[in-house]
């Protein structure tokens, strides 16, 4: 009970720190918006492919959508350990440790607060896009589908990243962690499907779970409800979630033996 | 007396003056930003590595985008131009760091106080910009090669390519320039990286404009980096040609020429 009750007050101050910076908040949100707008310009003739309309989407934009929550949650989960990071840097997070507070609750309210942006930029982004025509075929449940998983994979990214902040105590060296992030994302289906690509980058995208968790979320933007976007839009993230919060608590864990 | 006292130093000090040449100065200070990169190699190393992972990026992921469309046989003779000025783009952002470092540290006032002309602490930027473009260019060039790029322009396609980014390294540099005199501070650079992100995507740079839908076809339509794409990219896709390459020219030197007086201005704002 301890645990949630600081895990609740260390996530509201992780929101409100988030919301008091809007230019570090601001970009994981223009440039997914950007990028989805951009590319629903540009590859819109690819809606007349027959194989796209028939089994991925009924417009570019529909497809985009997905992408864009993915590159959202990535870019917030960054800089959220970003934060961390500062936090270790500027001594915060040694008044925490000075405090009679839960240990873990400290890497918990920063994942707390990571699944709260995640599901608030699920909500603007489909607030967006749907007001530029995209539509949730799979019907209010996709749209639950949506938001849980990205509040999963934010989850995911966050204790992977606040694992490597509280490693390094650097917020530079989770910042240049963040190009990892960015190759993650390309090489995946997020902008573009997969049937379209070939040779060794094709091969590479089948591998990155990035491909799976995105296909997954892309399904509940396109297609009726099925079991198996469950599974790829929800438990990947929650598998990688589940190894990184243990990496995250592992390098706590060293941390604090080590201070 | 009095008169030839005083009148001594000045005279020293014109002499001084014409003695500083504005050439010499300008490569000491290229020359300076080298070795900075070579002290900071983790600095550089970002600007080297992102236009050869944007290639590989965009060509694996968009390339059936534009090999669909017949207009060329290999995604990379597309993106080469593309992320080759992307990459020379990136040098005017170490300019941008460099200057605000410069600032801070004071040194820029020791160059103010040096007796060179004014042009010189513009040009001497924009000049570094050009030298730390050079080996981006050069290295998406090579793994376009490596990729089975086609030239069928000939050894004109990589001129032209080179022509755009050198004209776009300049270009940004002036333009990272201006922000940086006016606002002093990180978030010229930021601003400068945002710019040059937004010119480059609104343009041609995914898709050629019959592609294109919309808004982004009447952005692209008007934004001047299309037709540097074009100048850059017609040997890739054909012959080198005048009628693909006027626009180009004409683009490149109006941004050039505006870029400029927006650091002369900026230059001038700041000594106020």
């Amino acid at each position: 009970m301890t645990v949630v009750m600081h895990s609740m007050a260390l996530t509201k101050r992780s929101i409100r720190g988030r919301l008091r910076q809007p230019a570090v908040l601001a970009p994981s949100f223009i440039f997914p918006l950007f990028f989805a707008a951009l590319g629903s310009a540009s590859f819109t003739r690819l809606a007349d492919d027959p194989f796209f309309s028939a089994n991925i989407a009924s417009s570019f934009l529909n497809y985009a959508v997905a992408g864009a929550i993915l590159q959202g949650v990535l870019f917030a989960s960054t800089s959220a350990a970003g934060d961390l990071a500062t936090d270790i840097e500027q001594g915060f997070f040694e008044r925490l440790l000075a405090s009679p507070i839960s240990r873990t609750s400290i890497v918990f309210g920063r994942l707390a607060g990571s699944m709260v942006v995640g599901v608030v930029q699920v909500i603007v982004f489909l607030i967006i896009f749907t007001a530029f025509g995209a539509r949730v075929e799979s019907g209010p449940l996709g749209v639950v589908g949506l938001i849980v998983a990205a509040s999963l994979l934010g989850l995911a990214m966050s204790a992977l990243m606040a694992g490597l902040a509280i490693k390094s105590g650097s917020p530079e060296v989770v910042q240049g962690a963040f190009p990892l992030v960015f190759v993650l994302m390309f090489l995946s289906s997020a902008f573009f499907p997969r049937h379209y690509m070939s040779g060794w980058y094709r091969t590479v995208a089948d591998w990155n779970p990035m491909s799976h968790i995105v296909e997954g979320m892309q399904g509940f933007m396109n297609q009726d409800l099925s079991i198996t976007q469950f599974y790829k839009a929800w438990l990947i993230p929650l598998a990688i979630a589940v190894i990184s919060i243990l990496f995250a608590l592992r390098t706590l864990k060293k941390r604090l033996a080590a201070s | 007396m009095t008169a030839t006292t005083s009148s001594r130093p000045l005279a020293l000090d014109e002499r001084n003056h014409h003695d500083a040449r504005p050439f010499e100065v300008i490569g000491i200070l290229v020359k300076r930003s080298l070795v900075r990169v070579r002290r900071m190699p983790s600095a550089f190393v970002p600007s080297l590595v992102m236009p050869v992972f944007q290639l590989i990026a965009f060509s694996g992921a968009f390339g059936f985008a534009v090999t669909r469309l017949g207009v060329v046989k290999n995604a990379l003779d597309w993106y080469v131009p593309l992320n080759a000025i992307q990459g020379a783009s990136f040098g005017a952002l170490g300019v941008s760091f460099a200057l605000i470092n410069d600032m801070q540290t004071g040194f820029f006032d020791r160059i103010r106080m040096a007796p060179t002309k004014r042009w010189v602490l513009i040009a001497s930027p924009m000049a570094a910009a050009v030298a730390r473009s050079t080996v981006p260019v050069i290295f998406v060039i090579i793994v376009g090669f490596i990729g089975g790029m086609n030239v069928p322009g000939g050894p004109l396609s990589i001129l032209c390519v080179a022509v755009a980014a050198i004209a776009i390294a300049v270009t940004a540099a002036a333009f990272a320039l201006g922000l940086t005199f006016r606002m002093r501070n990180m978030g010229a650079a930021t601003l400068t990286q945002f710019a040059i992100f937004f010119t480059i995507f609104l343009s041609t740079s995914q898709v050629p404009l019959s592609a294109m839908s919309g808004w982004l076809r009447g952005v692209a339509r008007m934004n001047p980096m299309t037709n540097v794409l074009r100048f850059a990219r017609q040997g890739f896709l054909g012959d080198v040609t005048w009628d693909q390459s006027w626009g180009g020219l004409i683009a490149m030197g109006s941004m050039l020429l505006l870029a400029t007086i927006f650091a002369l201005t900026g230059l001038r704002s700041f000594e106020k």
